[in-house]
Protein backbone atom coordinates (compact mmCIF):
# COMPACT_ATOMS: atom_id res chain seq x y z
CA UNK A 1 0.00 0.00 0.00
CA UNK A 2 2.59 2.22 1.02
CA UNK A 3 4.59 1.07 -1.94
CA UNK A 4 1.99 1.93 -4.21
CA UNK A 5 1.58 5.29 -3.24
CA UNK A 6 4.87 6.28 -3.53
CA UNK A 7 4.74 4.75 -7.55
CA UNK A 8 1.68 6.51 -7.74
CA UNK A 9 3.33 10.03 -6.97
CA UNK A 10 6.15 9.11 -9.01
CA UNK A 11 3.71 8.54 -11.47
CA UNK A 12 2.46 11.59 -11.12
CA UNK A 13 5.83 13.62 -10.41
CA UNK A 14 7.33 12.01 -13.71
CA UNK A 15 4.71 12.96 -15.82
CA UNK A 16 5.25 16.76 -14.93
CA UNK A 17 9.31 16.01 -14.65
CA UNK A 18 9.19 15.21 -18.35
CA UNK A 19 6.72 17.28 -20.02
CA UNK A 20 8.27 20.16 -18.50
CA UNK A 21 12.01 19.54 -19.62
CA UNK A 22 10.67 18.59 -22.89
CA UNK A 23 8.94 22.22 -23.38
CA UNK A 24 12.02 23.79 -21.90
CA UNK A 25 13.89 22.50 -25.07
CA UNK A 26 11.76 25.58 -26.43
CA UNK A 27 13.31 27.87 -24.30
CA UNK A 28 15.41 31.10 -26.97
CA UNK A 29 14.04 28.84 -29.62
CA UNK A 30 10.28 29.77 -29.69
CA UNK A 31 8.57 30.93 -32.76
CA UNK A 32 8.60 34.44 -31.27
CA UNK A 33 9.21 35.81 -28.17
CA UNK A 34 5.85 35.98 -26.26
CA UNK A 35 5.63 32.19 -27.17
CA UNK A 36 8.98 31.62 -25.79
CA UNK A 37 8.28 33.14 -22.73
CA UNK A 38 4.69 31.09 -22.32
CA UNK A 39 6.45 28.02 -23.04
CA UNK A 40 8.91 28.50 -20.58
CA UNK A 41 6.93 29.47 -18.50
CA UNK A 42 4.50 26.38 -18.91
CA UNK A 43 7.49 24.47 -18.54
CA UNK A 44 8.32 26.31 -14.94
CA UNK A 45 4.91 25.43 -13.92
CA UNK A 46 5.39 21.74 -14.46
CA UNK A 47 8.73 21.33 -13.00
CA UNK A 48 7.63 23.05 -9.95
CA UNK A 49 4.20 20.61 -9.72
CA UNK A 50 6.71 17.66 -10.62
CA UNK A 51 9.03 18.98 -7.29
CA UNK A 52 6.03 19.55 -4.91
CA UNK A 53 5.20 15.48 -6.36
CA UNK A 54 8.98 14.45 -5.62
CA UNK A 55 9.51 16.40 -2.24
CA UNK A 56 6.20 14.19 -1.02
CA UNK A 57 7.28 10.86 -2.35
CA UNK A 58 10.50 11.45 -0.91
CA UNK A 59 8.58 11.69 2.37
CA UNK A 60 6.91 7.98 1.76
CA UNK A 61 10.79 6.32 2.41
CA UNK A 62 12.17 5.32 4.62
CA UNK A 63 15.70 5.84 2.93
CA UNK A 64 17.57 8.88 1.94
CA UNK A 65 15.76 9.87 -1.13
CA UNK A 66 15.35 13.51 -1.67
CA UNK A 67 13.41 15.17 -4.66
CA UNK A 68 16.82 15.19 -6.35
CA UNK A 69 17.65 12.14 -5.89
CA UNK A 70 14.55 10.95 -7.38
CA UNK A 71 14.74 13.07 -10.28
CA UNK A 72 18.42 12.81 -11.32
CA UNK A 73 19.38 9.29 -9.84
CA UNK A 74 16.47 6.95 -11.55
CA UNK A 75 17.03 5.00 -14.47
CA UNK A 76 14.33 4.40 -17.27
CA UNK A 77 12.55 1.39 -15.84
CA UNK A 78 12.04 3.14 -12.49
CA UNK A 79 10.51 6.17 -14.59
CA UNK A 80 6.17 5.99 -14.51
CA UNK A 81 5.39 8.93 -16.19
CA UNK A 82 3.33 8.63 -19.73
CA UNK A 83 4.96 7.98 -23.17
CA UNK A 84 3.45 10.90 -23.83
CA UNK A 85 5.34 13.27 -21.87
CA UNK A 86 8.96 12.05 -23.30
CA UNK A 87 8.37 11.75 -27.08
CA UNK A 88 10.21 14.20 -28.57
CA UNK A 89 8.94 17.96 -29.60
CA UNK A 90 8.80 17.81 -33.40
CA UNK A 91 7.72 21.33 -35.04
CA UNK A 92 5.65 23.73 -33.06
CA UNK A 93 2.38 21.92 -33.87
CA UNK A 94 3.48 18.70 -32.35
CA UNK A 95 5.05 20.52 -29.48
CA UNK A 96 0.87 22.31 -29.27
CA UNK A 97 -0.56 18.74 -29.44
CA UNK A 98 1.36 17.27 -27.03
CA UNK A 99 0.99 19.62 -24.33
CA UNK A 100 -3.31 20.17 -25.62
CA UNK A 101 -4.05 16.72 -24.97
CA UNK A 102 -1.62 16.30 -22.15
CA UNK A 103 -2.82 19.17 -20.23
CA UNK A 104 -6.67 18.22 -20.80
CA UNK A 105 -6.07 15.07 -19.27
CA UNK A 106 -4.33 16.51 -15.80
CA UNK A 107 -7.16 19.05 -15.49
CA UNK A 108 -9.75 16.26 -15.62
CA UNK A 109 -7.03 13.98 -13.52
CA UNK A 110 -6.63 16.48 -10.65
CA UNK A 111 -9.67 17.89 -10.89
CA UNK A 112 -10.94 14.43 -8.92
CA UNK A 113 -7.19 14.71 -7.04
CA UNK A 114 -8.04 17.31 -5.88
CA UNK A 115 -11.04 14.78 -3.31
CA UNK A 116 -8.75 12.53 -2.70
CA UNK A 117 -8.12 10.72 0.60
CA UNK A 118 -4.35 11.64 1.03
CA UNK A 119 -3.92 15.11 1.80
CA UNK A 120 -1.00 15.94 0.54
CA UNK A 121 -1.50 14.57 -2.91
CA UNK A 122 -4.95 16.45 -2.76
CA UNK A 123 -3.11 19.91 -1.64
CA UNK A 124 -0.74 19.72 -4.20
CA UNK A 125 -3.69 18.87 -7.24
CA UNK A 126 -5.72 21.96 -5.88
CA UNK A 127 -2.33 23.99 -6.19
CA UNK A 128 -1.76 22.66 -10.13
CA UNK A 129 -5.27 22.98 -11.10
CA UNK A 130 -4.97 26.26 -11.34
CA UNK A 131 -2.32 26.55 -13.12
CA UNK A 132 -3.23 23.69 -16.04
CA UNK A 133 -6.20 25.81 -16.30
CA UNK A 134 -4.27 28.14 -17.98
CA UNK A 135 -2.26 25.30 -20.04
CA UNK A 136 -5.34 24.22 -21.15
CA UNK A 137 -6.25 27.09 -22.54
CA UNK A 138 -3.28 28.38 -24.14
CA UNK A 139 -2.68 24.93 -25.66
CA UNK A 140 -6.36 25.05 -26.82
CA UNK A 141 -5.90 28.74 -28.44
CA UNK A 142 -2.87 27.61 -30.49
CA UNK A 143 -4.32 24.13 -31.68
CA UNK A 144 -7.26 26.01 -32.99
CA UNK A 145 -4.94 28.70 -34.65
CA UNK A 146 -3.21 26.47 -36.42
CA UNK A 147 -5.83 24.06 -37.59
CA UNK A 148 -7.87 27.10 -38.67
CA UNK A 149 -4.54 28.80 -39.57
CA UNK A 150 -3.19 28.69 -43.16
CA UNK A 151 -2.53 25.95 -45.86
CA UNK A 152 0.53 24.82 -44.01
CA UNK A 153 -0.16 25.04 -40.50
CA UNK A 154 -3.01 23.06 -40.98
CA UNK A 155 -1.10 19.93 -42.24
CA UNK A 156 1.20 20.73 -39.92
CA UNK A 157 -1.58 20.14 -36.76
CA UNK A 158 -3.20 17.18 -38.43
CA UNK A 159 0.17 14.95 -39.07
CA UNK A 160 0.69 16.02 -35.28
CA UNK A 161 -2.67 14.59 -34.27
CA UNK A 162 -1.88 11.70 -36.29
CA UNK A 163 1.05 11.14 -34.60
CA UNK A 164 0.70 11.96 -30.60
CA UNK A 165 -3.06 10.63 -30.70
CA UNK A 166 -1.59 6.71 -29.97
CA UNK A 167 -0.20 8.03 -27.12
CA UNK A 168 -3.18 9.03 -25.26
CA UNK A 169 -4.84 5.34 -24.92
CA UNK A 170 -2.55 4.82 -21.92
CA UNK A 171 -3.93 7.88 -20.23
CA UNK A 172 -7.08 5.78 -19.46
CA UNK A 173 -5.27 2.32 -18.37
CA UNK A 174 -5.08 1.70 -14.52
CA UNK A 175 -1.79 0.47 -14.06
CA UNK A 176 -2.36 -1.88 -10.85
CA UNK A 177 -1.15 0.48 -8.26
CA UNK A 178 -3.73 2.52 -9.49
CA UNK A 179 -6.16 0.04 -8.79
CA UNK A 180 -4.96 -0.59 -5.45
CA UNK A 181 -4.90 2.51 -4.39
CA UNK A 182 -9.18 3.19 -5.78
CA UNK A 183 -10.35 1.16 -2.40
CA UNK A 184 -8.93 3.90 -0.26
CA UNK A 185 -10.06 7.03 -2.38
CA UNK A 186 -6.24 7.43 -2.99
CA UNK A 187 -5.70 7.93 -6.75
CA UNK A 188 -8.25 8.38 -9.51
CA UNK A 189 -10.36 6.11 -11.59
CA UNK A 190 -8.86 7.07 -14.85
CA UNK A 191 -11.33 5.35 -16.94
CA UNK A 192 -13.92 7.58 -15.19
CA UNK A 193 -12.33 10.69 -16.84
CA UNK A 194 -12.61 9.59 -20.04
CA UNK A 195 -15.64 10.85 -21.21
CA UNK A 196 -14.71 14.54 -20.24
CA UNK A 197 -11.04 14.94 -21.67
CA UNK A 198 -13.12 12.93 -25.68
CA UNK A 199 -15.63 15.84 -25.09
CA UNK A 200 -13.62 18.71 -24.65
CA UNK A 201 -10.67 17.25 -27.18
CA UNK A 202 -13.88 16.88 -29.57
CA UNK A 203 -14.70 20.26 -28.92
CA UNK A 204 -11.56 22.01 -29.68
CA UNK A 205 -10.13 19.77 -32.25
CA UNK A 206 -13.83 20.65 -34.33
CA UNK A 207 -13.41 24.58 -33.90
CA UNK A 208 -9.92 23.96 -35.06
CA UNK A 209 -11.26 22.18 -38.64
CA UNK A 210 -9.74 18.99 -37.67
CA UNK A 211 -11.06 15.19 -37.69
CA UNK A 212 -11.94 13.56 -33.96
CA UNK A 213 -9.94 10.37 -34.39
CA UNK A 214 -12.62 8.47 -32.87
CA UNK A 215 -13.47 6.18 -34.90
CA UNK A 216 -9.90 5.01 -36.04
CA UNK A 217 -9.58 2.20 -33.90
CA UNK A 218 -5.99 3.30 -33.22
CA UNK A 219 -3.52 1.08 -31.78
CA UNK A 220 -2.16 2.88 -28.81
CA UNK A 221 1.27 2.86 -27.48
CA UNK A 222 1.64 1.61 -23.70
CA UNK A 223 3.87 0.88 -21.09
CA UNK A 224 5.06 4.20 -19.72
CA UNK A 225 3.22 4.12 -16.23
CA UNK A 226 4.98 0.48 -15.68
CA UNK A 227 8.31 1.45 -16.44
CA UNK A 228 8.24 0.72 -20.00
CA UNK A 229 9.44 3.35 -22.21
CA UNK A 230 10.49 4.58 -25.88
CA UNK A 231 14.08 4.90 -26.82
CA UNK A 232 13.34 8.51 -26.10
CA UNK A 233 13.87 8.72 -22.75
CA UNK A 234 16.96 7.09 -22.44
CA UNK A 235 18.37 10.16 -24.39
CA UNK A 236 16.77 12.45 -22.22
CA UNK A 237 17.92 10.93 -19.03
CA UNK A 238 21.50 10.78 -20.24
CA UNK A 239 20.87 14.98 -21.06
CA UNK A 240 19.01 15.78 -17.34
CA UNK A 241 20.90 13.61 -15.28
CA UNK A 242 24.44 14.07 -16.82
CA UNK A 243 25.41 16.41 -14.27
CA UNK A 244 24.31 14.82 -11.00
CA UNK A 245 26.19 11.37 -12.38
CA UNK A 246 29.05 13.16 -13.17
CA UNK A 247 29.41 15.25 -10.34
CA UNK A 248 27.35 13.47 -7.21
CA UNK A 249 26.05 16.04 -5.17
CA UNK A 250 26.60 19.02 -6.92
CA UNK A 251 25.02 22.31 -5.85
CA UNK A 252 25.29 26.10 -6.97
CA UNK B 1 22.56 38.90 26.32
CA UNK B 2 21.06 41.10 23.76
CA UNK B 3 20.15 38.67 21.80
CA UNK B 4 18.09 37.41 25.22
CA UNK B 5 16.62 39.91 25.96
CA UNK B 6 15.10 40.93 22.52
CA UNK B 7 13.76 37.34 22.70
CA UNK B 8 12.32 37.84 25.12
CA UNK B 9 9.76 40.63 23.91
CA UNK B 10 9.19 38.66 20.71
CA UNK B 11 5.42 38.35 20.28
CA UNK B 12 4.20 36.52 16.67
CA UNK B 13 2.81 40.28 15.83
CA UNK B 14 6.49 41.35 16.13
CA UNK B 15 7.52 38.77 13.70
CA UNK B 16 4.74 39.90 11.51
CA UNK B 17 5.62 42.96 11.48
CA UNK B 18 10.09 41.89 10.48
CA UNK B 19 7.91 40.21 7.41
CA UNK B 20 7.21 43.77 6.16
CA UNK B 21 10.76 44.06 5.24
CA UNK B 22 11.27 41.20 3.30
CA UNK B 23 10.60 41.73 -0.64
CA UNK B 24 9.74 39.79 -3.24
CA UNK B 25 12.81 39.54 -4.95
CA UNK B 26 11.37 39.58 -8.72
CA UNK B 27 8.74 42.67 -7.92
CA UNK B 28 10.92 44.68 -5.12
CA UNK B 29 7.95 46.46 -4.05
CA UNK B 30 5.52 44.37 -2.68
CA UNK B 31 6.73 42.80 0.55
CA UNK B 32 5.76 39.55 1.55
CA UNK B 33 3.12 40.43 3.34
CA UNK B 34 1.28 42.39 0.55
CA UNK B 35 2.00 39.10 -1.50
CA UNK B 36 -0.25 37.41 1.28
CA UNK B 37 1.99 34.54 1.40
CA UNK B 38 2.81 34.15 4.78
CA UNK B 39 0.30 32.03 6.11
CA UNK B 40 0.89 31.76 9.83
CA UNK B 41 3.70 32.21 12.54
CA UNK B 42 3.81 30.17 15.46
CA UNK B 43 6.24 30.78 18.02
CA UNK B 44 7.12 28.43 21.55
CA UNK B 45 10.05 28.93 23.51
CA UNK B 46 13.34 29.14 21.47
CA UNK B 47 11.22 27.62 17.93
CA UNK B 48 9.90 29.57 15.44
CA UNK B 49 8.01 27.98 12.96
CA UNK B 50 6.54 30.02 9.30
CA UNK B 51 4.24 28.68 7.16
CA UNK B 52 3.85 30.31 3.61
CA UNK B 53 2.47 29.30 0.86
CA UNK B 54 4.21 29.47 -3.14
CA UNK B 55 1.91 32.09 -5.44
CA UNK B 56 2.98 29.47 -8.55
CA UNK B 57 4.15 25.95 -8.42
CA UNK B 58 7.34 26.86 -10.17
CA UNK B 59 7.98 30.21 -8.65
CA UNK B 60 11.89 30.65 -8.31
CA UNK B 61 11.16 33.58 -6.49
CA UNK B 62 9.83 31.16 -3.19
CA UNK B 63 13.28 29.66 -2.95
CA UNK B 64 15.02 33.04 -2.22
CA UNK B 65 12.01 34.72 -0.06
CA UNK B 66 12.51 31.60 2.73
CA UNK B 67 16.08 32.40 2.58
CA UNK B 68 15.64 35.79 3.55
CA UNK B 69 13.12 34.95 6.36
CA UNK B 70 15.73 32.53 7.76
CA UNK B 71 18.22 35.52 7.22
CA UNK B 72 15.61 38.25 8.74
CA UNK B 73 15.16 35.52 11.99
CA UNK B 74 18.61 34.28 12.46
CA UNK B 75 19.88 38.71 12.68
CA UNK B 76 17.07 38.71 15.22
CA UNK B 77 18.06 36.09 17.31
CA UNK B 78 16.22 33.11 16.75
CA UNK B 79 18.15 30.08 16.06
CA UNK B 80 15.34 26.86 16.11
CA UNK B 81 13.62 28.37 12.60
CA UNK B 82 11.29 26.02 10.56
CA UNK B 83 9.87 27.25 7.21
CA UNK B 84 7.12 25.22 6.28
CA UNK B 85 5.60 25.01 2.71
CA UNK B 86 1.50 24.94 2.59
CA UNK B 87 -0.26 24.24 -0.25
CA UNK B 88 -3.74 24.42 0.97
CA UNK B 89 -5.71 26.33 0.49
CA UNK B 90 -4.30 27.09 -2.35
CA UNK B 91 -2.55 30.70 -2.79
CA UNK B 92 -5.32 33.44 -4.57
CA UNK B 93 -4.57 36.68 -5.65
CA UNK B 94 -7.65 37.70 -3.39
CA UNK B 95 -4.83 37.43 -0.27
CA UNK B 96 -3.16 40.42 -1.53
CA UNK B 97 -3.56 43.41 -0.04
CA UNK B 98 -5.18 45.74 -0.64
CA UNK B 99 -2.18 48.39 0.10
CA UNK B 100 -0.01 45.74 -2.77
CA UNK B 101 -2.14 46.38 -5.54
CA UNK B 102 -1.69 50.06 -5.08
CA UNK B 103 2.06 49.61 -4.45
CA UNK B 104 2.03 47.68 -7.79
CA UNK B 105 -0.18 49.97 -9.78
CA UNK B 106 2.44 52.69 -9.09
CA UNK B 107 5.45 50.14 -9.79
CA UNK B 108 3.66 49.77 -13.51
CA UNK B 109 2.32 46.80 -13.32
CA UNK B 110 -1.46 46.29 -13.22
CA UNK B 111 -2.67 44.55 -9.96
CA UNK B 112 -5.49 41.68 -10.41
CA UNK B 113 -8.37 42.74 -11.02
CA UNK B 114 -11.08 41.58 -8.26
CA UNK B 115 -12.52 38.31 -7.69
CA UNK B 116 -9.96 35.41 -8.20
CA UNK B 117 -10.76 32.38 -10.96
CA UNK B 118 -13.18 31.13 -13.42
CA UNK B 119 -12.97 31.03 -16.80
CA UNK B 120 -15.98 32.93 -18.20
CA UNK B 121 -14.51 36.06 -16.24
CA UNK B 122 -11.06 35.79 -17.60
CA UNK B 123 -12.40 35.76 -21.11
CA UNK B 124 -14.45 39.06 -20.02
CA UNK B 125 -12.17 40.94 -17.87
CA UNK B 126 -10.84 44.22 -18.43
CA UNK B 127 -7.68 45.65 -17.12
CA UNK B 128 -6.62 48.92 -16.69
CA UNK B 129 -3.40 50.49 -17.92
CA UNK B 130 -1.43 51.72 -14.89
CA UNK B 131 0.06 54.08 -16.96
CA UNK B 132 -2.66 56.36 -18.81
CA UNK B 133 -5.78 54.29 -17.09
CA UNK B 134 -7.47 53.20 -20.16
CA UNK B 135 -9.65 50.25 -20.04
CA UNK B 136 -9.03 49.99 -23.43
CA UNK B 137 -6.45 46.97 -23.40
CA UNK B 138 -6.05 43.63 -25.08
CA UNK B 139 -4.28 40.35 -24.06
CA UNK B 140 -0.76 39.91 -25.72
CA UNK B 141 -0.11 37.03 -23.46
CA UNK B 142 -1.42 34.63 -20.90
CA UNK B 143 2.25 34.41 -19.89
CA UNK B 144 5.02 37.30 -18.55
CA UNK B 145 8.02 38.04 -17.70
CA UNK B 146 7.44 35.91 -14.34
CA UNK B 147 4.78 33.07 -13.45
CA UNK B 148 2.38 35.50 -12.40
CA UNK B 149 2.06 37.58 -14.47
CA UNK B 150 0.42 38.30 -17.83
CA UNK B 151 1.32 40.30 -21.19
CA UNK B 152 -1.23 43.19 -21.93
CA UNK B 153 -0.96 46.14 -24.09
CA UNK B 154 -2.86 49.61 -24.20
CA UNK B 155 -4.81 49.74 -26.96
CA UNK B 156 -5.08 54.21 -26.70
CA UNK B 157 -1.83 55.02 -25.32
CA UNK B 158 0.01 51.89 -26.89
CA UNK B 159 2.37 50.96 -24.02
CA UNK B 160 2.89 47.37 -23.31
CA UNK B 161 2.42 46.30 -19.82
CA UNK B 162 2.52 43.07 -17.25
CA UNK B 163 -0.49 42.44 -15.38
CA UNK B 164 -0.16 40.49 -12.32
CA UNK B 165 -2.67 37.77 -13.03
CA UNK B 166 -5.53 36.48 -11.36
CA UNK B 167 -5.05 33.33 -9.54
Amino acid sequence: MQNDLFTYTLHLADNNLLMGHRLSEWTGHGPMLEQDIAISNIALDLIGQSRNFYQYAATLRKDSATEDSLAYLRDTREFKNLLIAEIPNGDWAKTIMKLFLFSTWQFYLFQQLINSSDKQLAEIAEKSLKEVTYHVRWSSEWVIRLGDGTEESNKRIKAALEEVWPFTGEMFLPTEYEKSLLNTHVSVNVSDIRNSWNSKVKLVLEEATLEYPENKNTWMNTGGKNGVHTEHLGYMLAEMQFLQRAYPGCEW
Amino acid sequence: MIMEKLKENITTDSIWNLMEDIYDPEIPVLSIIDLGIIRDVQIDNDNIEVFITPTYSGCPAMDVISLNIRMSLLQNGFTNIKITQQLSPAWTTDWMTPQGKEKLKAYGIAPPVEKSFDQKYLEELKVECPLCHSKNTKVISQFGSTACKALYQCNDCLEPFDYFKCH
